[in-house]
């Protein structure tokens, strides 16, 4: 009796593994089977996204970045890619330190973005979840992203500039010698 | 027997390129006045020490090599080549001072690009760049444009019968007014009316797109300067892609196109002679090759199916076309995307665009359509002498700004500059294949360098080897001066050492 209820035991546990290796079988299988037609969880780089553009086509993809330069709110897009009214979409440039890639998103989610980069400041930095495109029909064959959600991965920074006093020495340096090269250059005429 | 060159050669030519460089360093007022304008105090103590260097070489030389001595052309040669490569050097030290390059040789490599109004960069972290030096990499493309020797022809060098010789020198024949001078200001004229009209146009798209009013107005002066002198340089990583704008587009096409046109023809545009747009040589020819060549792009795109629509392809198509064609280098795709997306025959179609350029005395580079519709005709011309019976006399004419018969001299002169840029583009894709480059990418990229372009397939990079950006150097020097300065030069230094 002890024996053949450790012999169930038994069975049931093979079982259980048997049904568990099938199942991470069959999740590898799927996945394996339809890579692309679901989102990508992680970031995927602006240099993966250009150079493999026909592979991304269409595909909701996640890409991260810093925000730079302007935020240019526009309208809806016409067909020929000029906007028909001002105000409720924007084009935002994130640049992942290989390439900017521009986002097109609904002003409403631009809201969050504080800082872009420029000379003087480091933008925020944000994770986009949209939908690529290799040549966007609604934007005149651009490759974009229209985004579907963002997240703010790290806020930017104001950069305070201060005078490098190496320069400044150098630059007193140079100054004496050009006065000097003048001043001579008098007394040889005198 | 080679002479030797007397001292006084060199006294002249170290006194004209002292001029020369003075001129520079007056240029440089302007980025220190924009930096103290906007509090941006790095960038303008680059300026302040870019400009005192200058300013000591400049006085130290004007002050040794003193004369009063008229120019020779050989002189005025020299002057000219070695004029750009001490521009290369001076103009890159505020660029380097910013920390934005990697090696004074990668700045070096970008000035020369902006002078000879080439715009492939090797610059790191553009979109953190100041406003600054931004503006610097654009001024140094419409001074290299309008001509490195025309601010000294029409600043500091007055009335000189050699100051023609300069004028030559920077591969400009064509005197507009009797007096050289005078042309040079003319020259600076029409850009300068242009730059107010081009900068408020972008401005204005600027502002309409939702770009902020300071960086409207900024972005359309860089980018004025850059499409007018066929140049390339544009103040974000993303060139012109970063507007994302069919406005834009559309302007930016206009002001190439028209920095493509040469300066002559400006002139007599101004004067009201506005049918000499249609009967110049210059302009059939143009409009025939991007007929001509837009097919071959176009049957390439179509082939590759990346657009979705013909209306798309043909923006996308027709932007890149005419930015090659006439040498400036603006893009609204990425580099990557000529190589992985549209495929060779497109790609042989903007290799064709880029090393056929635009009109002479003009700021583009490349073999131009003068001497394409020259070739052209003495091509009919020799046609015609089969067919017709042997008595027949055969005469070839021509419209470019007058009415001219073709004769053998001219032709000539064409085919060896021609040839001369098809081994300069070969000698580059040898190079660049030597680095393991595939033909078409080697042969891509230097043909934009040597034709001052500007588009990249992604060769250009900060990571590539010394040897090939210094290949490339060389190939925008040359290729902006149409050779004879660079000849004469390597001749006087043959002279200098092996002469008696």
């Amino acid at each position: 009796m002890m024996i053949s209820v450790r012999r169930s035991a038994y069975g049931v546990q093979r079982k259980t593994k048997f049904a568990g290796i099938c199942f991470v079988l069959l999740l590898l299988l799927s996945a394996g089977s339809c890579p692309l037609s679901a989102a990508y969880a992680q970031p995927v780089s602006s240099t993966e996204l250009i150079n493999s553009a026909k592979l991304y086509d269409g595909k909701t993809v996640v890409y991260a970045g810093e925000v730079i330069g302007d935020i240019m709110a526009r309208g809806t897009p016409s067909a020929s890619g000029i906007t028909a009214a001002r105000g409720s979409y924007a084009w935002v440039n994130l640049n992942d330190g290989q390439n900017a890639i521009g986002i097109w998103m609904p002003e409403a989610l631009t809201k969050d973005i504080r800082l872009t980069g420029s000379y003087k400041s480091r933008g925020d930095w944000i994770e986009v979840t949209g939908v690529f495109h290799r040549a966007c029909a609604d934007h005149g064959g651009d490759l974009d992203i229209h985004a579907l959600a963002i997240r703010k991965i790290q806020s930017g920074k104001a950069i305070v500039e201060r005078a490098n006093p190496a320069k400044r020495n150098l630059l007193f340096t140079l100054t004496g010698i050009l006065c000097l090269i003048v001043i001579l250059r008098q007394f040889k005429r005198a | 027997m080679i002479l030797k060159p007397h001292i006084n050669d060199f006294k002249n030519i170290g006194y004209y390129l002292s001029k020369v460089m003075l001129g520079l360093g007056f240029t440089m007022l302007i980025p220190i006045l924009m930096g103290l304008a906007l509090g941006e105090i790095n960038p303008t103590l680059d300026f302040l020490i870019g400009i005192a260097i200058t300013f000591c070489f400049a006085l130290l030389l004007e002050k040794i090599c003193f004369t009063e001595e008229d120019l020779t052309w050989m002189q005025g040669m020299i002057i000219v080549a070695l004029s750009w490569l001490v521009a290369m050097i001076l103009g890159a030290v505020p660029l380097y001072l910013s920390g934005h390059w990697k090696s004074f040789l990668d700045t070096c490599f970008d000035t020369m690009s902006g002078f000879a109004t080439t715009g492939l960069t090797l610059v790191q972290d553009l979109d953190h760049l100041s406003y600054t030096h931004n503006l610097w990499r654009h001024l140094i493309m419409f001074i290299g444009g309008q001509g490195i020797v025309i601010i000294a022809l029409s600043f500091s060098i007055k009335g000189l019968s050699g100051a023609f010789r300069m004028y030559v020198g920077e591969a400009r024949d064509e005197r507009i007014m009797p007096n050289i001078v005078y042309t040079a200001r003319f020259i600076w004229l029409v850009s300068i009316v242009y730059l107010i009209l081009g900068t408020a146009a972008l401005g204005i798209i600027g502002l309409l797109n939702g770009m902020q009013p300071f960086n409207s107005f900024f972005h359309g002066a860089c980018i004025f300067m850059a499409a007018f002198d066929t140049g390339g340089f544009a103040p974000q990583s993303q060139n012109i892609l970063y507007y994302h704008s069919l406005p834009y587009e559309l302007v930016t096409i206009v002001i190439m196109l028209s920095g493509a046109i040469n300066f002559k023809l400006h002139y007599h545009l101004w004067m009201g002679n506005r049918k000499e747009i249609w009967k110049n040589i210059e302009t059939r020819t143009l409009f025939v090759t991007v007929m001509i060549i837009f097919l071959v792009v176009a049957a390439g795109l179509a082939q590759q199916n990346i657009y979705p629509t013909a209306l798309i392809l043909f923006r996308k198509g027709f932007y890149q076309l005419i930015s090659g064609h006439t040498g400036t280098g603006y893009a609204t795709i990425y580099a990557q995307q000529f190589i992985y997306e549209w495929g060779n025959l497109a790609l042989v179609g903007i290799i064709m665009a880029m090393a056929l350029g635009g009109g002479t005395c003009s700021t583009t580079g490349g073999i131009k359509m003068l001497r394409i519709g020259v070739l052209a005709k003495a091509f009919k011309q020799d046609l015609k002498r089969i067919i017709l019976p042997d008595k027949a006399v055969v005469v070839q004419k021509f419209h470019h700004l007058k009415g001219v018969f073709l004769e053998d001299k001219q032709v000539r002169s064409a085919l060896l500059i021609t040839l001369a840029y098809l081994g300069l583009y070969g000698v580059g894709a040898l190079i660049g294949m030597w680095y393991g480059h595939p033909f078409l990418n080697a042969l891509f990229e230097s043909t934009s360098a040597a034709a001052n372009v500007g588009l990249s397939c992604g060769i250009t990079a900060p990571g590539m080897p010394a040897a090939l950006k210094i290949t490339y150097i060389i190939q925008m020097w040359a290729g902006r001066l149409e050779f004879m300065s660079v000849f004469t030069l390597i001749g006087f230094f043959v002279a200098a050492i092996r002469g008696r």
